[in-house]
């Protein structure tokens, strides 16, 4: 019991650390909230799916192709349908919105509703005190750390990641120091969706694959980045695992559990934000005006 | 006879002046009266029931308009007001066996309570925080509503309540009059003093305390004023559909309120009420398509929002109308002087 809790504790908080961080940095340098950003994860789990069982590639293939794939849709969609309308911002809400919509939509189409499930990369389990743990789970948490660490050095350690703090800092200054924000939003728009698609190809074993499978981890995605504090990295890290405990906790501890898991986690995100309405880690701004 | 035919010329004179000068006054007039003779010429219940739906929804997103447009407070979960108005209503008619008259107000009013739960909390929240945190309150509920069963029904949802009245033409008058009636008050409260505190607190709200009055009073009182009317349709849609269901707290329903509003154009009224009569029967019209038909939805709106990103609606009254630049009166866009103060229209 307890080591499925702190494994399913795992998983889930690695996958929406990871979606978490993408939403919050596009959100920090161009100030969209990107709604499509669970439905560019939920194309990239189909896009494995057809990669392996429709043409029969291995599967490590069909993650690398999916993950640029998709973060070239996502630049693509970013280019014609967001950008143009950065000023609106309750219009840019909208066009995510319709942009996730159309998404759900075209895989329905193409692949219909039906629940659908990827192998998965090794094949396998352990014992461990009587608990089965498969390998594949061990090795989504192993990645999942490995792309958080990555994520961690390229926003601190590169050129790039410096460029993509200042800019979420202060996008005037930014602008006035000579960097192109236009790029680097569109850079920053890149890497997020890269990092969708990646959280996509490494839960795609163990999850389910349907058309409305990017609703729940939207959802969740939203409350980690609001507990954590927006734009916070560190937040969004640390609130992703306190709500993939509650949900863990909830499911294997109280009966009916799998009903309330999204209500236990979202009433902690508002009990949170009462006591600090900037989230965890979050910086109380000076208002924009 | 004399008096009563003065003031008849009286009242054309006031007609032609005010209304029949500006295109928008005019479409407003035949939209009324559209709605309201439309059962003379046809009663089809297929039409009839889309044009319920469709004015069910407008009260619901003209009162998201209310809240969100006006004072900026982005609310993500208007859903919470629909859905907690539907089941009370649902409840209380099959608990209690109140009538429709009796249930929908009390509904509302349940409404109004969870404008006041949601708004308490959210008072110290700004923007992008508010706007996340309003969409977990009716995904908590939701999740309650699936865990005790034997109360709300789980996901069959309370079915059998009774119908709003006798006949689909008598439901059809109590909807659309109750639409174009608590339409028209709010558009009146965004027009009153009230009306102007929120278009303040949207603009600048420090400035709007620094001048001395109590926001947080002017923000609840949003959050209560949008969550009765919310609540209302709600409750007729319960009652009319007999069924109160978790559709009505999904993150969809939450979603469409605010494409509606968006669509058709915030800080308006008009806009939202104008866009659920466009897309909810083009939604209809696309049945001819069914697994096609949200995919076309969002595609049409995706690419009108594209080219008229500040709303349908306003672009439309943009374009055949313009502001004079001296005195601040609309024009119609043909006239080349200003109708009041002369001053010439570029």
């Amino acid at each position: 019991m307890l080591l499925d809790i702190i494994i399913s504790t795992l998983i889930n908080g690695s996958v929406y650390a990871l979606l978490a961080i993408g939403f919050s940095l596009i959100f920090g340098v161009a100030r969209i909230v990107n709604i499509a950003h669970t439905a560019f994860y939920m194309i990239a789990a189909y896009c494995i799916y057809f990669i392996t069982n429709s043409l029969n590639l291995h599967p490590l293939l069909g993650m690398l192709t999916a993950i640029v794939l998709v973060t070239l849709i996502g630049l693509i969609s970013y280019k014609f349908f967001i950008d143009p309308i950065r000023e609106h911002e309750a219009a840019v809400l909208i066009a995510t919105i319709a942009l996730a919509m159309i998404l759900q939509e075209v895989m329905l189409l193409i692949f219909t509703g039906d629940f659908l499930s990827v192998p998965s990369l090794i094949k396998g389990y352990m014992e461990f005190f009587g608990v089965r743990i498969a390998f594949q789970q061990l090795l989504t948490i192993g990645v999942a750390l490995v792309i958080l660490a990555a994520v961690w050095v390229l926003l601190r350690k590169t050129r790039l990641g410096l460029a993509i703090r200042s800019t979420a800092n202060d996008r005037e200054v930014a602008n006035l120091m000579g960097m192109n924000v236009a790029q680097v939003a569109m850079m920053t728009m890149g890497v997020s969706v890269a990092l969708a698609a990646f959280t996509g190809a490494v839960v795609v074993p163990l999850t389910i694959l349907n058309p409305h499978m990017w609703m729940h981890p939207l959802i969740m995605m939203m409350a980690v980045v609001v507990l954590g504090g927006l734009g916070s990295i560190k937040g969004s890290f640390v609130g992703a695992y306190i709500l993939g405990m509650a949900e863990s906790l909830v499911v294997f501890l109280i009966p009916m559990g799998s009903f309330l898991k999204g209500s236990v986690a979202l009433s902690i995100m508002i009990l949170v934000l009462l006591i600090r309405p900037e989230g965890l880690f979050g910086v109380a701004f000076e208002e924009e005006r | 006879m004399g008096l009563i035919g003065f003031y008849l010329r009286k009242l054309f004179t006031v007609f032609k002046g005010e209304v029949l000068v500006l295109p928008s006054r005019v479409v407003v007039l035949l939209f009324f009266l559209t709605l309201l003779l439309l059962p003379v010429f046809t009663r089809d219940p297929y039409l009839l029931r889309i044009l319920i739906l469709t004015s069910i929804f407008a009260i619901l997103a003209a009162s998201w308009d209310l809240l969100s447009g006006f004072t900026g407070q982005m609310n993500f979960g208007h859903a919470l007001f629909f859905g907690v108005s539907a089941y009370t209503t649902a409840l209380l008619n099959l608990h209690l066996h109140l009538p429709s008259w009796g249930s929908i107000p009390l509904g509302a009013l349940a409404a109004v309570l969870a404008g006041l739960i949601v708004g308490i909390p959210s008072l110290r929240l700004k923007h992008t925080y508010l706007a996340l945190t309003t969409l977990a309150f009716p995904i908590i509920l939701l999740g309650v509503v699936y865990a005790i069963p034997n109360i709300t029904g789980g996901e069959l949802g309370l079915s059998g309540l009774s119908r709003l009245s006798g006949s689909r033409v008598t439901d059809y008058y109590i909807t659309t009059i109750l639409m174009l009636g608590l339409c028209t008050i709010m558009w009146k409260i965004t027009d009153s003093n009230t009306g102007i505190i929120f278009h303040a607190i949207r603009e600048d709200e420090v400035a709007v305390r620094a001048a001395g009055i109590n926001t947080t009073r002017y923000k609840l009182l949003a959050f209560c004023l949008s969550g009765f009317f919310a609540g209302v349709s709600g409750g007729l849609y319960a009652h009319f559909m007999r069924i109160a269901g978790p559709s009505t707290l999904e993150v969809s329903m939450s979603f469409q309120v605010v494409i509606w509003a968006v669509f058709g154009g915030i800080v308006t009224i008009y806009g939202p009420v104008g866009a659920v009569f466009i897309l909810v029967p083009l939604l209809e019209f696309f049945r001819f398509w069914p697994e096609g038909r949200m995919l076309m939805f969002a595609a049409i709106i995706l690419l009108i929002l594209l080219y008229m990103p500040q709303g349908l609606l306003p672009w439309l009254r943009d374009k055949v109308e313009k502001e004079c630049p001296r005195c601040k009166i609309r024009n119609i866009a043909t006239r080349s002087t200003c109708r009041i103060c002369a001053a010439s229209l570029d």
